[in-house]
Formats: structure tokens, sequence, C-alpha cells
């Protein structure tokens, strides 16, 4: 449905998007996971006719969108990231307008109030744009992309600035539309493309450097399992005892953190779970166990941390996605519950910056 | 391009514009007309080229956010995304202000009617002078579009328009100052004015059609590539 080679493109001597290829099937939803200005919006706009390419090919359906913009642009409803939209206008006059614009082929008056229901925005379709709240101008662009009922939709970041509720029922309609229209969906927010997405495309300073399933990313990203055990007790003796469990690979003591206990970082080896371990030997020792928490660093933690290193190779390093040799095979390692830090297997114990 | 022309149409009275601009048309145009009626001269088409005057700054408030608002609301993603051309985009807009143009000169009509009632009136010449004054109209209307769309400010964009107005309307006056006779002459045959009085006064040279015809063409044509080199920014 969408065939993307070789895309480039070039702000002065900036180069946004760094060849670019890709190709989405019908019916397929597929999240664009990035930081702001990684080049995530550049590219929904080049797929939708609105900006120029450099270098490189979009095809959509079939059409080139350089050679027949008129025709690959038929198939694409469009929500940028800033809605659309004529506030001097009511939102029915407004969509009415779209169609027009559009040259719908649909009847008029049926297919726009279909819309007005599946967006929920038919209470307010005499009102005008400017007075409606952001979440209702939000799905006022949704509506506009939607009319002419295209093959593909693309979204940029359609749920930012909503309340949870709006986001709930606009990843609801998503989810909805996504069983008969082919949709690219772009956020930074990861759990949201895993709520939506069959398929994640993450991209940064202009380039792909994960192209996946979000259950397959978020294994690969988050491999560690350590805990971390709130334990009154003294903290020395207590730090001697939990060396010893089996399967154990180190233990660090983060310092007292609530009156009367300490809490410790208890990593295990690879493979092992060692939660009823831990425990036990607490037990065993006369001691209190307050707590016993995963220390599992979150997906969006791991994202930043991926999206800020230094080069995109790197980020690669750290999905696994290339071939390297396995001394070079890097792991990611919590300290604490604030920062994570990547060791590379050649330069251990030099924490990466 | 009906959907474009019927949107921004619409626009311009769903804001103050257009009720301003038709305003300060009707106002001119009743004090003109009165003025001269009360001289006792029958010819509307004074009353028309009268209207030179206030078209310059009725120009500008009429031009100011037909590209650049879009851009700065950025409800061009909407238009440039849409299965249309760019032309048609620009056309639209570019008949919308002219009609509403043209609406501002529909009182001549009635004018003509209250004079034919009393004297014998040559047709004619009012024909000719509203019709001047529609190919002025375009001619300025494509010159402020092409300054709206290369900024995102209708503020910039009107006052550079009514400057860029009052020198290619007014150019002529300037041309005694050129000691140069040959650039003085050019000015002086390039300035809107002059060949917009030739419609005035009961002429219809076809050069002078061409003129305004090509200049509305050239910076239309702009127009549609301002929109287009935005793509490749």
């Amino acid at each position: 449905m969408i065939e993307v080679t070789g895309l480039s493109k070039r702000y002065g001597t900036h180069l946004a998007v760094k060849d670019v290829s890709f190709s989405i099937e019908k019916g397929e939803v597929i999240g664009f996971l990035g930081p702001n200005g990684a080049g995530k919006s550049t590219i929904m706009n080049i797929l939708t006719g609105y900006l120029s390419l450099t270098q490189g090919k979009v095809v959509i359906d079939g059409y080139d969108i350089s050679e027949y913009p008129e025709d690959a642009k038929r198939r694409i409803g469009y929500l940028p990231e800033i809605p659309p939209l004529y506030i001097d206008m009511k939102v029915r006059e407004y969509l009415n307008f779209i169609y027009d614009l559009k040259k719908v082929k649909f009847p008029k008056k049926p297919h726009i109030d279909e819309i007005l229901r599946l967006v929920k925005i038919d209470n307010v379709q005499n009102r005008l744009i400017k007075n409606l709240s952001k979440g209702y101008r939000q799905r006022v662009g949704f509506a506009q992309a939607l009319i002419g009922n295209p093959d593909v939709l693309i979204l940029d970041e359609p749920t930012v600035g909503l309340d949870p509720k709006q986001i709930i029922e606009i990843r609801n309609l998503i989810s909805r539309l996504g069983r008969n229209h082919t949709i690219i969906l772009s956020s930074h927010i990861l759990s949201e493309i895993q709520a939506v997405c069959k398929r994640v495309i993450i991209i940064n300073r202009g380039q792909i450097i994960a192209d996946d399933t979000p259950d397959a990313l978020s294994e690969k990203l988050s491999s560690d399992h350590s805990l971390v055990a709130r334990i009154v007790c003294a903290e020395q003796d207590m730090l001697d005892a939990l060396k010893t469990i089996k399967g154990v690979k180190s233990v660090t003591s983060l310092g007292c953190k609530e009156t009367g206990s300490y809490d410790f970082l208890v990593e295990p080896q690879p493979g092992v779970d060692i939660r009823g371990e831990v425990s036990k030997r607490v037990a065993a020792r006369g001691r209190t166990l307050l707590s016993l928490t995963s220390n599992r660093v979150s997906l969006e933690q791991i994202f930043l941390r991926l999206t800020e290193v230094s080069d995109n190779d790197e980020a690669k390093r750290l999905l696994g996605i290339d071939d390297k040799p396995d001394d070079e095979k890097v792991s990611l390692e919590m300290t604490d519950g604030e920062t994570v830090t990547v060791k590379t297997g050649k330069d251990k114990g030099e924490d990466e910056e | 391009m009906s959907a474009v022309f019927k949107r921004e149409f619409r626009s311009y009275f769903s804001t103050p514009i257009g009720f301003i601009v038709l305003a300060a048309f009707y106002f001119f145009l009743g004090l003109y007309f009165s003025l001269i009626y009360s001289y006792g001269s029958p010819d509307i088409a004074t009353v028309i080229v009268a209207m030179s005057t206030v078209i310059v700054f009725a120009m500008p408030i009429l031009t100011m956010r037909l590209m650049s608002e879009d851009r700065r609301q950025k409800v061009d993603q909407a238009l440039l995304t849409a299965p249309v051309s760019l032309t048609s985009i620009v056309l639209g807009k570019f008949f919308a202000a002219l009609a509403v143009f043209a609406i501002g000169f529909a009182p001549t009509l009635i004018f003509e009617i209250i004079v034919a009632s009393y004297v014998t009136v040559n047709i004619m010449s009012y024909i000719y002078a509203l019709f001047g004054m529609l190919l002025l109209g375009s001619a300025l209307i494509s010159i402020g579009m092409f300054i709206s769309s290369l900024t995102e400010s209708a503020v910039i964009s009107a006052i550079l328009t009514l400057v860029i107005n009052i020198l290619v309307l007014y150019m002529s006056s300037f041309a005694s100052m050129v000691s140069v006779s040959w650039i003085a002459t050019i000015i002086e045959k390039a300035a809107f004015i002059t060949a917009f009085e030739n419609f005035g006064q009961n002429i219809f040279s076809v050069a002078d059609v061409v003129y305004f015809v090509s200049i509305s063409a050239a910076f239309l044509f702009l127009c549609v590539r301002s929109l287009d080199k935005r793509r490749w920014a």
C-alpha cells in the first residue's frame, strides 16, 4: 500500500531524513516512534505530499506522490500535528468544505453525518471551531482526515494535548478504523503505540533505528529484572546475607529511604527468578521485608536512553539489531531507579554517557 | 476551485473584512456620485475612475489574509494535501476576492439607471469604465495575493501591498523626476493609472486589456510558485 525507498529530505544544509525505506501492507497499523525533532512529522508531510522530497521515492497504492500527486493524495487522509482548521467556520460548514475540496463522490449529507457520529462531534456540528476545546478541535481534525473514506490514514500525534478520557476514545477509534484502513500513527509515547499498533518503526535523527512488533521491542529493550527490596534490618549485615543467595549477581545498598529500613538493589543472574529466595532469606534472618518491587526500567526510560545515544549505530546495538561479535553486544543495566547506564562488553565498567 | 472560492467568499462575510471594504466602497461611491450629479454631469465613468484612490487603500485589506492566514493557522496542510492542484487553490482565492471587489461596484449600476432615466447616456462609456476597473482590480488583487503568500503576517502583507499599490498605480507622477527620457516614458506608460484612465475616457484599447490580464496572470503564477516553493524549503 505504501512503499518508501531511499527517502531523504534536506533543509538547507541540515539533513532531516536520511535514506529511509519501509513498506506497509494494506490494513497494517504502524506506529512511528521517536523523540521530537526525529523526523516523524517530516516523513509524514512527505508521504502526504505537503513537503517535497530531496531524494528517494514514495508510492501510495501504486501512485508515485511526485508524479501523480492528485491520485496519491486522494487515497490519504491526513491529520497533521496541529489540526488544519478554519477557526472562523462552523464544524459542519468546515467538513462540507473539505468534502468539496476533496471532490468526494459519496452522498454528501449521510457521509458527513456518519463521520460526525464516528468521531463523536455531532453535538457540536453547528458551533464555531474557534469556540471548541482542544479535544474537540482534534476530533474535527480527525473527521477532516476521514472525509472521502481514504484507504490510508496518516495521523501525526493524534492524542497530544488530550485528557486521559479523550486519549482512550481516540485510541479506540484508531483501533476500530484499523480494521479496514492502513494507518500510520506517530507518537513519542511508547505505550500509546503499543496499545494500537501491530508494528513499530522507531525513528531517531532522521533514520529508522528499529522496525518490529511492539512486543519484540519491549522484550529486547527490557531484559533486565533486578529487584528493589526494602527491609527492616542493619545495612551491612543484610548486604552480606543477600549476596550469598544463589543466583544473585550483585547487591547494592540504596541507603535508608524509610525510617528504620534500608533499600537494596538485587540483581539476579540472567534468567533466574530470585524473588522467593530473597524473601526466604530475609525471613530466615528474622527481619521484615516491607516491599519487593521489580525494578524493570520503564519502556519510556529505555526508549529515551536509546534515542539519546550519540549515534544511531549505538542505538541499533542496544536493540541487538546487528551481527557484531558477542563481546561487543550491549546489555542494559540498572544502577538505580532513575538512570539507566549502558555498558558494552568491550569496556566493562565504563559508563557510557 | 469552487470549494476554495465558496469558502473564501463566505469567509469575507463571516469576518468584518468584507463588510468594511464594501462599506468603504459604498460610502465613496455615494459621495462621488452625489458630487458629480449635483454638478449636472451624467457620467458614471467619472465616478468609477475617481474610485481608484479608494481601492488603493481597500485592496490591501481585501488581500492581506488571503494566503498568509492559511499558513499562520496551518490550514495550508489541509489544502496542500487535498487532491487539488495549487493553481486551482490560488484561482479559487483570487476569484473570491474579485467577486467581493465586483460587488463593491454594483451600486454604479443603480446610478447608471438613475441617470439614464433623466438623460441619454453613453452606456458603453460606463461599461468600459467598469470593465477597466475590474481589470485594474484583478491586477491589484493578484499582486496583493502574491505578497500575502510571502508572509505569515496579515499586517506585513497589508502594509507592503499598500506601498506597492501606490507605486504601481501612481508611478507616472514620479516620471517627471527622472531625467533619462526613455526611463521616464516607461514609468509613465507602465503606471496602472495610465492604462486605467483610458477605459474611463471611453477608449477601449486591447493593449491595456492585455497589460492588466498579463500582470494578473504573472502574479497568480508567482503566487502558485511561492506556494510550491514552500514545499521545498
